[in-house]
């Protein structure tokens, strides 16, 4: 039972940052952007909110910290992300290109600004927010060792993420307008929303969710950052068109994508797995694998929204 | 005579004056006093080192114009190849295969080498467009997985093959000499630089792309079905053929960038490690500065590599090597507003007319 625990506490690590960066690229293409730039985003984000920790190393410790860096991690990421939206949205620019530009500028600044400020690239931190026992919660039998013993507060913030979410996208005004601007935009003109305005909306959250999940990607599976998320808002582009743009299928591509990286990062300490003898590269490579195929299988009649990636033009028919 | 059209050099031109003048500031801000000097090593870098200097140049551009050409093809055809890491790793896999495990080849086993990497390269990338074409996935979504997937499988190929795989230094063996691509006399022009005929062949291939594109059935029928499937269908081309095949020859084109790397004798080994390797999207960079025009991309390949190679002196005065990095990304940002440039240098020459 303790290594069906420690999985699945390693799983949820693994899978919160890919769900919380994937539905902010979830609202990004909703409203018919593409953004390609989801890993330098979260490079950002994690960039300026670790250094915040590790400036307040000493004088601050424990959760405050981290919710000061959360709100740190978000603000960068609009910041940024505005990059993107004046790129696509006013200029009208190719999506992928002002993206990829993001990427690439992303890492080079975090190491050239970590290497002004303190002379080498990795920024270290001390890491005092691991909750070894969440009061009441924990005893529950079974749901409290699985969710509530080891857990980070990310990971409650990454569920609560999910739940706006839903609602926003599907039970509000402004989430029935996101969507319109991101299937057909010229008729969302002609009903009186302003599309220009839904599709900033729709960045600035992407943004400030990628930031966000910079940091909480990096919080648990290190102690310092080393100007790269490892792939991880790729990863998450991946998670947002496996689970097809809808919020609920996103948790579920998410906790497959963690589920797989637990048992590759673990499963040494996992005596029915080493017994089978199968390489670690086996498990690393089955979720890239599994989405090829699940891809073969659903793309034939894709649920993307339809406008995403042209950029909007009034005139157009 | 067919007039050429400036505006896209001209928008390029733009990007870069931004990316190099937003460069200077950030050094002049980090560092007021060595910002100048070290401004003029990035602009003058690798003259100030001469012969050497050029040929380093060189060296760094062979795989940039080769990943930039495959990026830069695939786009006018429609496609976004950000694959291009993934198969520049198959194909250095490849060649190291044949490199370490082939030596009965003799004097032919760096053409075998190279051959074998065009062929990983094209498998990697005609999987991406097999999948487009019979089963509408998307291929930037293909191409990241399989990136990720040949970078797996070629750690595992290589950790589990005791003739490839040096335990010592956790990466690929080292190549002899018989199997590096030839300098051909290249390193007594530029003596003391790497440079190898891996430059010759890159602008050859540039060139063929660009005569492909521009000049035959073939390539004007990928460009057709790249710009509007259905009509291209309705004018009887095979739209599902078209697509592969510009993905198998986008493939083949970064698996010979990853061949010539790894065979070029300057130390450069496979390392086991979970990352990436940047050279498909530096690809990117190099084609969205060319505009896709594979002869442009040939001199934005070169102008990125100078960049870099500039980059390296830059040290010389404390700052990292990553603001050329940064001043690249700019160039490119910028470069995304052509369509802006464009507008603008359309609607004065129309004034003008008027």
């Amino acid at each position: 039972m303790n290594i069906l625990y420690f999985l699945i506490q390693q799983t949820m690590l693994f899978t919160i940052p890919l769900l919380i960066t994937a539905l902010g690229g979830m609202f990004s293409e909703r409203s018919g952007i593409v953004n390609i730039a989801l890993e330098g985003i979260m490079t950002m984000g994690a960039f300026t909110s670790i250094l915040f920790l590790h400036f307040t190393e000493g004088f601050l410790s424990g959760n405050l910290q981290l919710i000061i860096a959360c709100i740190i991690a978000v603000v960068t990421g609009i910041v940024f992300s505005v990059f993107h939206a004046i790129a696509a949205i006013n200029l009208k620019a190719d999506q992928t290109i002002s993206g990829t530009a993001l990427n690439m500028f992303a890492p080079a600044f975090a190491i050239f600004v970590a290497r002004i400020i303190q002379g080498v690239q990795q920024v270290q931190f001390a890491n005092t927010f691991l909750i070894s026992n969440v009061p009441v919660l924990s005893d529950i039998p079974v749901i409290g060792s699985m969710f509530f013993k080891n857990a980070y507060i990310t990971t409650y913030i990454g569920i609560v993420i999910l739940i706006i979410s839903s609602i926003v996208l599907y039970k509000t005004k402004f989430g029935l307008r996101l969507r319109a601007c991101g299937e057909f935009p010229q008729a969302a003109d002609a009903a009186g929303i302003n599309v220009y305005f839904m599709q900033y909306m729709g960045v600035i959250i992407s943004g400030a969710l990628a930031g966000l999940g910079g940091l909480v990607f990096v919080v648990p599976t290190s102690t310092n950052f080393n100007a790269t998320v490892s792939g991880y808002g790729f990863l998450a582009l991946a998670v947002l068109i496996f689970g097809q743009w809808k919020p609920k299928y996103i948790l579920l591509a998410s906790l497959f994508f963690g589920f797989m990286k637990a048992v590759s990062s673990g499963y040494s300490g996992i005596p029915v797995l080493l017994s089978l003898n199968i390489s670690q590269y086996i498990y690393k490579m089955v979720p890239y694998i599994a989405t090829v195929i699940v891809l073969i299988f659903t793309s034939k009649n894709s649920s993307a929204p339809k406008a995403s990636g042209i950029p909007f033009d009034k005139g157009k028919r | 005579m067919k007039k050429i059209n400036f505006t896209p050099l001209i928008s390029s031109l733009l990007a870069i004056l931004a990316g190099l003048v937003i460069g200077f500031l950030i050094l002049l801000i980090c560092n007021t006093k060595e910002a100048v000097p070290g401004f003029l090593t990035i602009i003058m870098g690798p003259f100030t080192h001469g012969l050497e200097g050029i040929g380093d140049v060189l060296y760094y551009a062979t795989p940039l114009i080769l990943c930039g050409t495959s990026v830069g093809f695939a786009f006018r055809t429609g496609l976004f190849n950000i694959g291009g890491s993934g198969q520049y790793l198959m194909g250095a896999f490849g060649a190291v295969y044949v490199g370490l495990m082939c030596e009965f080849l003799g004097p032919v086993q760096w053409v075998v080498a190279l051959i074998v990497a065009c062929i990983l390269g094209g498998i990697c990338g005609g999987i991406t467009g097999a999948l487009k074409a019979y089963f509408n996935v998307n291929e930037v979504i293909t191409s990241i997985m399989l990136n990720y997937i040949s970078l797996y499988f070629v750690n595992m190929t290589i950790r589990g093959n005791a003739m490839l795989f040096n335990p010592a230094r956790n990466e690929s063996r080292n190549i002899k000499e018989v199997a590096e691509v030839p300098q051909l006399g290249l390193d007594k022009i530029f003596s003391g630089s790497a440079v190898n005929i891996g430059i010759i062949i890159a602008i050859v291939v540039a060139i063929i792309i660009y005569i492909i594109l521009e000049k035959t059935v073939f390539g004007y029928e990928l460009k057709a079905c790249g710009f509007n499937k259905n009509a291209s269908r309705y004018a009887g081309i095979n739209e599902n053929k078209s697509i592969i095949y510009s993905m198998i020859i986008a493939g083949a084109i970064c698996g010979l960038a990853g061949g010539i790397a790894y065979l070029s004798g300057t130390g450069k080994h496979i390392e086991i490690k979970d990352v990436i390797p940047a050279e498909g999207f530096n690809g990117i960079s190099v084609a969205l500065l060319g505009v896709s025009n594979p002869i442009a991309i040939i001199f934005s390949g070169l102008f990125i590599a100078y960049l870099t190679a500039g980059g390296f002196y830059l040290q010389l005065f404390h700052f990292s090597k990553e603001i050329i990095d940064i001043i690249i990304a700019i160039i490119i940002y910028f470069s995304a507003f052509s369509l802006l440039v464009t507008n603008i240098i359309s609607r004065k020459s129309k004034k003008g007319k008027e």
